[in-house]
């Protein structure tokens, strides 16, 4: 019952934000909204018993990522008014492609609410679903490759950034 | 149902009178032992021995005309303020400041929320807080305020990486990350004394996060004015600083959970007790701090938290791990 309540505003505020980060005229603004829909999302982790994730997606996205967004946005445009509507290229071809895009991203989430209504209710959570213990257990045996090959990538990726962003002589 | 949901919400309450109340005495504690440091009386015209000097500047702030610069983002430049407090607040919530009391045939935990992540949860929290100080900064159209602003960001996410990796060891140790299973793994020996290393680290950057000398880059009064808030007055003002102490509460009351065993003290003293004794330690040593070093210069400062503090947390934590296993 309370839980239902707490689903509802939680979603209905992620939904909007995340509608925000698109329409708002001000990059920071949409900014502000990307971390409210994190901040969210992290509320609807906590329903599903994924208290790990939850609290991860708020630290890591919400906490580090989106303020390294924030970082560059600030500094860009330092200026707090709106760019004109009339200004920069107009993007013609890229909107029936856009339109595309997101009706395939709507299927793909009509069909999954699909398969999930025919399931029917699912059963109960094991007791330490979620926790930092099973969460890590199944981190190092069962999907040990895809997190060893993800750390491979991102150790990828800090070499990558020393070497563009080392001083040439 | 109804009963817990009162008593939560009284526990509640009672914190947050507790942490203004904290906010207001600090500020005159400070000023105080700060005078002290530097042979002068400190203020003591209010009141006797000037007890009432956080009242009177209270009032003063309230009273104080509310100024929003030409130009501001409105929206951003009062919800910003806001973010900072509510962050600081919020951050108290799953700390564990005493022993179970037995009232009227119930037992209450004395901590408003006892989570199985609580250690991850302050942390969460306490990344939250750092979009009030680059929000303002950026709001308020200032070139001072914006730099504060990106020191500040800057710099809390440096120290948030080393902060993180020196708790590893007690995370180790207790085998939890809930507060509560913390402080009761520490009934014999404080995690201090394996983790000495880890609370050095942790002490060093809980003043970096805190934004407090001499890790005050973000409102560096000789080179950027007041930084992120040069263009706050009146309440608006008075909540960034109500943040900036009621943080610093939070990490010295972290710093006691982790490290010095909590509320766990000889019986002559009640639990609470220990623990306030503990949280007003670590905060007289910020003031001490304050008073004794020079401000760090900018790229010492990132450098110092990349070059030195992480990769030492790092192996701090390596060897924990190592050492543990080994026992078991």
């Amino acid at each position: 019952m309370l839980a239902n309540v707490i689903f509802w505003i939680a979603a209905v505020i992620a939904v909007a934000m995340a509608v925000t980060v698109v329409a708002a005229k001000r990059p920071m603004h949409a900014v502000v909204a990307l971390v409210a829909n994190f901040v969210m999302l992290g509320v609807l982790f906590l329903l599903l018993h994924a208290e790990f994730l939850a609290i991860i997606e708020v630290i890591v996205y919400a906490g580090a990522v989106v303020v390294l967004f924030l970082f560059v946005v600030a500094l860009l445009l330092t200026g707090v008014s709106a760019p004109r509507e009339d200004e920069g290229p107009k993007l013609l071809a890229q909107t029936p492609l856009a339109i595309i895009l997101g009706a395939a991203i709507l299927c793909l989430a009509g069909f999954a609410v699909a398969i999930n209504l025919t399931l029917g209710p699912t059963p109960g959570v094991p007791e330490a679903f979620g926790s930092i213990t099973l969460f890590g257990e199944e981190l190092f045996t069962t999907y040990l490759l895809p997190f060893e090959l993800t750390a491979l990538v991102l150790l990828v990726a800090v070499i990558g950034v020393v070497f563009l962003a080392r001083e040439r002589h | 149902m109804l009963l817990t949901i009162t008593i939560d919400v009284v526990k509640a309450l009672i914190v947050i009178i507790f942490l203004m109340a904290a906010f207001g005495y600090m500020t005159l504690i400070e000023r105080k032992l700060l005078g002290r440091f530097q042979f002068r009386p400190g203020p003591n015209r209010v009141g006797p021995k000037g007890i009432l000097q956080p009242l009177a500047d209270g009032v003063k702030l309230l009273l104080k005309e509310e100024i929003i610069p030409q130009g501001v983002d409105r929206f951003i430049f009062i919800f910003a303020p806001l973010i900072s407090l509510l962050a600081a607040l919020l951050a108290f919530a799953v700390i564990p400041f005493g022993p179970n009391v037995h009232l009227f045939g119930r037992t209450i935990p004395l901590e408003i929320a006892g989570p199985n992540l609580g250690l991850l949860y302050v942390f969460a929290i306490a990344s939250l807080g750092v979009y009030g100080l680059i929000l303002a900064g950026w709001a308020s159209q200032n070139k001072y305020g914006l730099l504060g602003g990106l020191r500040s960001s800057a710099q809390i996410i440096s120290y948030e990486l080393a902060m993180g990796l020196s708790v590893v060891g007690i995370l180790i140790f207790a085998g939890s990350a809930s507060l509560n299973v913390i402080v009761a793994a520490q009934e014999n020996v404080w995690f201090i004394f394996p983790q000495i290393i880890g609370f050095a680290i942790y002490l060093i950057c809980a003043v970096a996060e805190t934004n407090r000398a001499p890790f005050d880059l973000p409102e560096a009064e000789q080179e950027i004015v007041a930084g992120y808030h040069t263009e706050y007055t009146g309440m608006k003002f008075a909540m960034f600083f109500m943040a900036e102490y009621i943080n610093m509460v939070t990490v010295s009351a972290l710093a006691t959970t982790l490290f010095l065993g909590g509320w766990h003290g000889p019986a002559f003293l009640p639990g609470v007790a220990w623990f306030l004794i503990k949280v007003a330690l670590f905060l007289f040593l910020f003031i001490w701090i304050r008073a004794t070093l020079p401000r760090i210069r900018y790229d010492k400062l990132m450098g110092f938290g990349w070059k030195i503090l992480l990769p030492v947390a790092l192996v701090n934590a390596l060897g924990t791990a190592a050492w543990v296993a080994m026992i078991k």
